[in-house]
């Protein structure tokens, strides 16, 4: 079905890259916007229409198939429009674009929970969701995990005024040079010096403990639920489609007997109805583990936040410890005072006191250099509290969509049992009714 | 050669009945049409057997009950639905409940009260509560069988249970077997002829059941020598019976499977209970980490539990009550088949018979000999008598299976609606608070 429709979308795609123009005026748009500060979202709408197979070579000239997904952007309505009403600038993108784009947002907005992509391979399935990258469900359900990303990132007050996230909307080919040129990748943190920070912090901000164990708190009651809802749904599937067995039975028994046969025989149809009925349910069962899921990633996404905060914590400590013993030597240095155990106190009485003008340039290196600490100290002190202030907001405004979210997804999922129970009330009428007939 | 067989086996079975003074052992010599007859000369020996009340009561039972059957039989016909709505044909209640477990230094066993309300002339009293053990519902088993040869003796609940994978005492399963027994004792009671069998009569009112232990076995070792010696070629079985057979096989093949099939159910119900449960536990775990979320995980683990809870009933009925039924039934099936057995044997003693008559008759010219008539009769007895209970079963089965799936249906249905209710009293829940915060950030 996907391959079938690709051609014509294809030239869509086309249409939207050579043509030039309406990428610039929509770049002076964002330009606009960016100054204005109003969520992009509200200009702009967004979604991810549709997705398709493609075959290529990748960068080691190997054979590959991989998906691509269509991303739409058009100007939303409440907007005072240009005359002709807008079509919709669409592109092609990959999975691993989305993942580059992520990764430019994580590194150069550190205090900003980046919403997560949807999973790269199907996990917590019950036996009988594929696990195939290719397979159609799991396309459709990563195409809307891809839509719900970029919905995510527009409707953010920081992300949504970021110019390369605009351009990745906007520019099929432009947009990788951009996001390259914009050096994130020099400013990634390597994620062993994250480690060791995470170790050495000496005096780490409560609030972010607490949320570290909150985030991991909330990743193991996920990751346990989704793991116990695929069980469940195995369990499920089974109780339904053993049902089935019984619409064969009864309807070879039907056969032999006389005033009993037609209440049978549809009564195994209904139980046919029964066992086929699983499938959607299942199916749609399948959104509310996505949903779970996103807040499953976005838990990584807030350790990622607490983490950069503890390299900055780490480095705020080492600057201040840097400076406490350019302080001490300056001291030691001024009063000539020795301690006892000093190293430098050792070798000043082996090998005789130094003359008072090396001493004078020493202490006047020193001074400089506490002044330039005390320089790095303060901004790093303010860089932190920057962080912390701006984290911080980030944050209230993740715990207030989590709250909402989850309280919605669950909201969702008792109507989705409701309905259940519904079907099954009706097919078990039906079958009553056959069965009172017998 | 088949014939002698039969002869001697049949001799073996006569043996049996006199020893016990069953009057039957004279019945059988002068057979005649209706086994009515034969069940109230039954009657009126009982003495011998019953040391509980005895039953002298004179033939009226005979007619009445061969009227009972054939009205029966024109009941059928017309709407059979009625005959078993109705309790006012009735005369005969019997029930079986209260187990009772009975432990001494020698073994140990359940008792049930048997419990009957009857306005029969043949009982003294209108009521009787007496307490019977298996061995007594197996002993009055074997009776019927051995006295009423060519009727349906309804089955009883397996004898033999695997020690070690069932436990005996436990209250599953004396409450399964209690209700097979109440139904066996209640088809019986139900039954037009056999429900006239002074060997009931006995087993309902006697104080003390004197039955002779160690008799049972050798009658089962003696039917089964008979089943092996069944081979003989019937020149002509009626049609019906052989679909009756044919019938029979197809019917327990497709009950075999559905047993299958409610087996797994069973088990793929039960196994969902167990995830069912972690599941919960699971919602519950995380309220402790959530502050806005606590009360809406909370309420979903309360649904979930109270999924578990009509999951839990709906396993626990289709254990003890669905599928004891279907094993009922199988057993049944064993018993019809049984009884076309027991009818073609006796239709290949009279083709045997007459076989060899015909050829002495050709040589000698001798009379038809007089026991070849009483072998037509017997069969002819058998046919109508099978034909007869054959219907009764039939419309019995009918009624026993829209119930059992009747009541299938009702206990998903059911099991559904609790489940719904749950999920609806949490969406209230849910929304509620939605709406509270909603007027709350208005104000």
């Amino acid at each position: 079905m996907m391959a079938d429709s690709g051609s014509p979308e294809e030239q869509v795609a086309v249409i939207g890259n050579t043509d030039i123009t309406p990428t610039e005026s929509e770049n002076n748009i964002i330009n606009t916007m960016v100054e204005k500060g109003t969520s992009v979202l509200k200009k702009l709408e967004i979604n991810v229409a549709e997705a398709e197979k493609r075959t290529g070579k990748n960068t080691v000239n190997m054979q590959e198939t991989y998906t691509v997904y269509l991303v739409e952007t058009r100007p939303s309505e409440t907007v005072p429009s240009v005359s002709p009403p807008p079509t919709p600038d669409t592109l092609w993108r990959r999975y691993s674009e989305f993942e580059l784009l992520r990764t430019y947002l994580l590194v150069t907005y550190p205090y900003i929970i980046i919403p997560p992509l949807p999973e790269k391979r199907a996990e917590f399935v019950w036996h009988k969701l594929s696990a195939d990258n290719l397979d159609p469900d799991f396309v459709e359900r990563r195409r809307v995990g891809l839509e719900n990303f970029l919905l995510r990132v527009m409707s953010h007050p920081v992300l949504c005024k970021d110019k390369i996230v605009f351009l990745f909307l906007t520019e099929e080919k432009r947009w990788r040079d951009a996001v390259l040129e914009t050096g994130f990748q020099d400013k990634a943190d390597s994620r062993l010096k994250s480690l060791s920070a995470m170790f050495r912090v000496k005096s780490p901000d409560k609030r972010f403990t607490a949320l570290k164990q909150y985030s991991d708190e909330l990743n193991t009651a996920i990751s346990q639920l989704l793991r116990v809802r695929a069980r469940v749904a195995d369990r499920l599937y089974g109780v339904y489609k053993v049902h089935g067995n019984y619409g064969r039975v009864f309807s070879e028994w039907s056969a032999i007997e006389k005033e009993m046969g037609d209440g049978l025989q549809s009564a195994g149809h209904h139980m046919d109805t029964y066992a086929a009925s699983i499938d959607d349910i299942l199916e749609e069962e399948e959104h509310y583990a996505d949903q779970l899921k996103e807040y499953l990633f976005y838990t990584e996404a807030v350790r990622s936040v607490c983490r950069k905060h503890e390299l900055i914590q780490y480095e705020l400590e080492v600057a201040a410890q840097d400076l406490a013993s350019k302080k001490q030597q300056r001291e030691e240095l001024a009063t000539g005072m020795v301690r006892v155990f000093s190293l430098k106190g050792m070798t000043s009485k082996l090998f005789g006191q130094e003359s008072q003008e090396q001493r004078e340039s020493r202490l006047a290196a020193l001074e400089q250099s506490i002044q330039e600490g005390e320089q790095a100290l303060k901004e790093k002190n303010a860089e932190c509290q920057e962080f912390v202030q701006t984290a911080w907001e980030d944050i209230e405004r993740f715990k207030e969509q989590k709250d909402r979210d989850l309280r919605e997804a669950l909201i969702s999922y008792a109507i989705m049992q409701i309905s259940m129970c519904k079907k099954g009330i009706q097919v078990w009428s039906n079958a009553k009714e056959c069965f009172n007939k017998m | 050669m088949s014939v002698g067989a039969q002869r001697g086996l049949a001799s073996s079975g006569q043996k049996h009945i006199a020893e016990i003074l069953h009057p039957l052992s004279a019945a059988d010599e002068s057979l005649s049409p209706g086994p009515d007859v034969t069940v109230t000369a039954g009657g009126d020996k009982e003495a011998g057997l019953s040391n509980g009340t005895p039953v002298d009561t004179p033939s009226p039972a005979s007619a009445s009950s061969l009227f009972n059957r054939l009205q029966l039989d024109d009941d059928i016909e017309s709407d059979p639905r009625d005959y078993y709505d109705s309790t006012e044909t009735r005369d005969l209640f019997v029930t079986v409940d209260d187990p009772k477990k009975h432990v001494s230094t020698m073994e140990t066993y359940i008792t049930y009260r048997v419990s009957t309300k009857t306005t029969r002339i043949e009982f003294d009293l209108p009521e009787y509560c007496v307490r019977r053990r298996y061995q007594d519902f197996d002993w009055l088993r074997i009776k019927l069988e051995d006295s009423q040869p060519t009727h349906l003796i309804p089955p009883l609940p397996e004898k033999f249970v695997m020690k070690g994978v069932v436990d005996r005492f436990s209250e599953e399963f004396v409450g399964t077997r209690m209700k097979a027994l109440d139904k066996f004792l209640k088809r019986v009671a139900d039954h037009p002829v056999l429900s006239f069998n002074p060997h009931l009569n006995a087993f309902l009112s006697a104080k003390d059941l004197n039955k002779r232990q160690g008799l049972a076995l050798l009658t089962k070792v003696g039917e089964s020598v008979k089943h092996v010696t069944g081979g003989y070629k019937l020149r002509a079985r009626p049609p019906e019976f052989c679909a009756m057979g044919e019938y029979l096989d197809t019917f327990s093949q497709k009950l075999g499977t559905i047993d299958r099939i409610a087996q797994r159910i069973l088990k793929e119900q039960s196994e969902h209970l167990t995830e069912l449960r972690d599941y919960g536990a699971v919602y519950s775990n995380w309220t402790g980490s959530e502050g806005e979320l606590q009360r809406p995980l909370e309420g979903v683990a309360s649904s979930v539990s109270t999924c578990c809870g009509a999951m839990d009933e709906l396993c626990e009925n289709m254990g003890q009550d669905f599928l004891p039924v279907l094993r009922e039934y199988m057993l049944y099936i064993e018993s019809m088949k049984n009884v076309l057995k027991k009818r073609d044997q006796s239709q290949a003693e009279y083709e045997g018979r007459l076989e060899a008559a015909l050829l002495r008759k050709q040589e000698d010219r001798t009379p038809m000999p007089p026991e070849v008539e009483r072998c037509q009769d017997k069969v002819e007895c058998f046919n109508a008598d099978l034909k007869a209970d054959w219907e009764r079963w039939q419309s019995n089965k009918r009624q026993d299976f829209k119930q059992l799936l009747g009541g299938m249906a009702d206990k998903n249905i059911n099991y559904y609606e609790k489940c719904q209710a749950a999920w609806e009293s949490l969406i209230n829940v849910l929304q509620d608070k939605q709406t509270e915060d909603q007027t709350s950030e208005t104000d």
